[in-house]
């Protein structure tokens, strides 16, 4: 991995490339604003994508695919618990990440006392949260309190308010994986589980820790979409479980487990970002944006993996 | 023989039972009638089930089968009922990009679950090209053979039965079918002695995009028209048939017979809850409860089989 060329910088150079193809067409006094677009939807993206990066570097199986249901669930109950009023900002956040501990937990304890595959259990596990939302929610939209809803569409120093805490987020997840013992355990029952567990890594503690990261992540992405679009809606998720998962693969994470690469996922996220906004200007319809975003994807995958077998 | 045996009890037995509470609640379902109603929808997934249990047979997993589903769906309802010939070209044609992609991902080692989320994009994105509103018509001779009435048993059970034979056969009697899970139980094994493995994914991706395009065509025969996203829930409800029926996400250790009957258990969990006048609200939550519960049991079932 030494060398200048870092296997993040793949996702960069094509965020970068297709900026540069939008800016092109649409003229240099678009390009300030596309760029403010594209950092603060891609925050939500990032967010999402590191708890599901942790998640599959687990290894084979570990997929979390309740990420759009607690998304929701966490938009739409802090949202009606604040109920749009001044004040209680802090009580919706911290219900938020409550929340996402709760559905961490469901999740994990599914996977340990059934013995079913993560794929399954994250996704029964989600239908149930679904259903908790829209039993919550009926077809309601709460506002959410003027200071949440100002701060997460404003910014600071130039740059949008939620991608400084999604950058906060890439940074603690980058400490975490790269230089914490939780990172180490993370990466060695990703590359061989068993070899783990006969080291003495404690490989249940950390799948509890992880699935507790990862719905977290995702709760946190779900309250600040809510407050970001001016309430909670029952399809907030959807977009962001395929999402979740192209941006950890195009960031350069190894979808077989084990090795994690955080920067990656925000030139991912903008990236993905990007294409669909250039698609947009090029004036080509729903069908063909589709079609070649995924050409994109499955042509990254294949060169990366290319790179990997001539390495 | 006796293991396989056991592996088919739990969702033989999970169907009966959640068969009888049908009865139970309501027993007018207990008919001709009432039994094609039930098991309608049946039928396009069970076909779609047993194109995803072809793949996970193979150690991979379509996220794409769902989107593939409404693709086909689509070009029956426009091409396939406009003109025959270019319709059969355009879904064999189909198939062709079922087959390759399983050939490329197994020559340059790609991860499926990526190969196949990204063809989920390019599959929605055809759909919506070809047909950008709902609409479309079924294909005459497709309505007739999907709504035919035969004497004992209604055309959806008939059909079921006739799937899991049909793939049973396939999958567990012939020789392809036992180099196919072959592919699935060790691959460098199956190389060594010989055979293509890229050939091989080739062939069981191929005999999933068939299925496939059989589950967009039925699901067509049933609704009489079609949309881009008619098909989407088939992803997930494909994989959860294929474990409800005792399928193994690794090893090639499918049951194509259970994958059917699987598919049948979430069609009924479904027809049941609204039997049971359940909120909508708590629909959908009550099927991730039933999944649940199914894989509780089966958990206790294995454990005593190891006592």
């Amino acid at each position: 991995m030494s060398g200048l060329v870092r296997p993040w910088s793949w996702a960069f150079a094509a965020a970068g490339l297709t900026y540069a193809a939008t800016v092109a067409l649409t003229g240099v006094q678009g390009a300030p604003g596309l760029l403010v677009a594209t950092l603060t939807f891609a925050s939500f993206s990032v967010l999402v994508g590191l708890g599901q990066m942790a998640v599959i570097t687990l290894g084979p199986g570990n997929v979390d695919l309740s990420i759009p249901a607690v998304m929701t669930l966490a938009g739409t109950l802090s949202l009606k618990l604040m109920d749009g009023a001044a004040g209680t900002e802090a009580w919706g956040l911290l219900a938020a990440l409550g929340i996402g501990l709760g559905a961490g937990a469901a999740n994990y304890a599914l996977i340990l006392l059934l013995r079913i595959p993560p794929i399954i259990a994250t996704l029964s596990a989600s239908f149930m949260f679904q259903s908790l939302a829209v039993w919550s929610n009926r077809g309601l939209r709460i506002k959410p309190p003027d200071t949440l809803a100002t701060f997460s569409t404003g910014a600071t120093l130039g740059m949008p308010n939620l991608a400084w805490i999604a950058l906060l987020a890439a940074a603690v997840f980058w400490v975490l994986i790269e230089r914490s013992a939780y990172g180490r355990r993370l990466s060695a029952i990703g590359q061989n589980a068993r070899a783990a567990r006969l080291a003495g890594v404690p490989v249940e503690g950390v799948r509890a820790a992880t699935y507790l990261l990862s719905a977290v992540m995702a709760a946190l992405a779900g309250f600040w979409l809510a407050c970001f679009s001016g309430g909670a809606a029952l399809n907030m998720g959807a977009e962001y479980l395929l999402m979740s998962i192209a941006v950890v693969v195009i960031g350069g994470s190894s979808i077989a487990g084990g090795n994690s690469n955080v920067p990656g996922i925000w030139g991912a996220a903008m990236f993905m970002f990007l294409i669909v906004s250039m698609l947009n200007s090029y004036g080509l319809g729903a069908g063909v944006r589709l079609i070649l975003t995924g050409a994109v994807i499955i042509a990254i995958v294949a060169a990366a993996s290319g790179r990997r077998a001539a390495a | 023989m006796r293991r396989l045996d056991a592996r088919l009890l739990l969702p033989v037995l999970s169907l009966a039972l959640l068969l009888a509470a049908v009865f139970w609640v309501q027993p007018r379902a207990m008919s001709y009638t009432g039994l094609n109603l039930l098991f309608n929808l049946a039928v396009p997934i069970a076909l779609a089930t047993i194109a995803q249990m072809l793949v996970i047979m193979v150690d991979d997993i379509d996220l794409s089968i769902g989107t593939f589903v409404s693709f086909c769906a689509c070009v029956t309802a426009t091409v396939l009922h406009d003109s025959p010939l270019l319709g059969v070209l355009v879904l064999g044609a189909a198939v062709a990009v079922y087959a390759a992609l399983g050939a490329l991902i197994e020559a340059r080692k790609l991860p499926a679950i990526v190969v196949t989320l990204g063809m989920s994009f390019v599959w929605a994105g055809l759909a919506v090209l070809m047909l950008p509103a709902p609409g479309g018509a079924t294909p005459d001779w497709l309505r007739t053979l999907m709504t035919v009435k035969p004497p004992l048993l209604p055309m959806a059970i008939l059909a079921c039965v006739l799937l899991a034979v049909v793939s049973h056969l396939l999958v567990t009697r012939s020789a392809l079918g036992t180099r196919l899970r072959a592919v699935g139980g060790n691959a460098r094994s199956v190389a060594r002695a010989g055979w293509s493995v890229v050939r091989l994914k080739a062939v069981a991706y191929g005999l999933a995009g068939v299925f496939g395009v059989l589950s967009g065509m039925a699901l067509v025969g049933l609704a009489t028209s079609a949309d881009a996203n008619i098909a989407l829930r088939y992803t997930l409800l494909s994989i959860a048939g294929v474990i409800l029926g005792g399928g193994e996400f690794t090893g090639g250790r499918v049951s194509p017979v259970g994958a059917v009957i699987g598919a049948l258990t979430l069609t009924l969990a479904a027809s049941f809850l609204s039997f049971l006048r359940l909120s909508p609200d708590w629909q959908i939550g009550a099927q991730g409860a039933i999944l649940v519960l199914v894989l509780a049991a089966r958990l206790l079932v294995r454990r005593r089989a190891v006592a």
